[in-house]
């Protein structure tokens, strides 16, 4: 199984009932970096007057793909769980009413117990972001039912 | 924002349920609001669609984070007679330990409130709100125009 196949491999582990209730859908991972698409729907508004989408998707997009990147640039480890420790997201101008949202996220520094990763979130130029975001990753967190 | 104005014209500006029950967003997470005093206190009703990690399982991060960020938008509103949403310019959010299944509370202070900028730090918790969940603090700005 290519790196490419085993990261699409992951997507599917990692589709959530609340990817799937957003409908945010899985792009193609390269390499450390992760992508989704979440295209425009009218329960995604925040400002009624209008129709922007709240911050809290943006948040959403921005913390899924961040998660897809560390997960793609520890493919050679197989399953493992991460956890988000935090995440500071800058709001570069507003989204746009009626248009799609991407967002990418890359790895770009693991240790042994902390993943780094930077993140991006646009509509059709990704040189005039949304916004952006740094999280940190606990890697190889417990990942059972809890008693 | 013409839904604030709206709500304060009828004398109902302080009523952050029925905003909440106007923006769709809030709606389809299903957040509440409910007052005691000089205090606000967000409610996060558990459902099945929240949830980010199944096998936990555990409520979805960016969910908590849009929470968070609620909280701390309603919190300036009721601080204030602001009649346009605040613009969240960032927001950290530091998360503590995995949401369970169950229902989310919220409270926030407005660190500071200027005459653009508004500091406002949250926190959000389950059943015992001295193990909270999720902390955040960010910047939001008060008027665009200013």
């Amino acid at each position: 199984m290519s790196k490419q196949e085993l990261g699409d491999e992951l997507d599917i582990g990692m589709r959530s009932p609340h990817g799937l209730a957003l409908k945010i859908e899985y792009l193609d991972n390269d390499e450390g970096v992760g992508r989704v698409k979440l295209p425009y729907s009218d329960m995604l508004v925040g400002d009624p007057d209008t129709g922007v989408p709240h911050g809290g998707v943006i948040t959403t997009m921005l913390d899924t793909a961040s998660g897809k990147a560390v997960k793609v640039k520890l493919v050679d480890m197989g399953e493992f769980s991460i956890a988000t420790l935090d995440l500071r997201i800058d709001y570069m101008r507003p989204a746009e009413p009626g248009a799609d949202l991407f967002a990418q996220a890359e790895c770009y520094k693991t240790t042994k117990n902390v993943a780094f990763v930077k993140g991006i979130a646009w509509h059709d130029d990704i040189e005039e972001p949304i916004a952006t975001s740094v999280g940190t990753f606990m890697i190889g967190t417990v990942n059972k039912p809890r008693k | 924002m013409k839904l604030l104005s709206e709500l304060h014209d009828a004398g109902e500006g302080k009523n952050l349920s029925l905003l909440l029950s106007k923006i769709p967003y809030t709606k389809f997470l299903g957040i509440n609001v409910r007052t005691a005093g000089s205090l606000l206190i967000t409610e996060l009703k558990f459902q099945e669609k929240l949830i980010g990690n199944p096998v936990l399982p555990a409520i979805h991060g960016g969910v908590l984070g849009a929470f968070l960020e609620v909280t701390a938008v309603l919190q300036i509103l009721y601080d204030s007679s602001s009649q346009s949403l605040p613009k969240t310019i960032d927001i950290s959010i530091d998360y503590l330990r995995s949401a369970r299944p169950v229902d989310l509370f919220g409270r926030a202070i407005v660190a500071r409130q200027g005459r653009r900028v508004a500091n406002v730090r949250c926190e959000i918790w389950q059943d015992d709100v001295n193990r909270p969940i999720a902390l955040s603090h960010g910047h939001f700005l008060l008027k665009e125009d200013a």
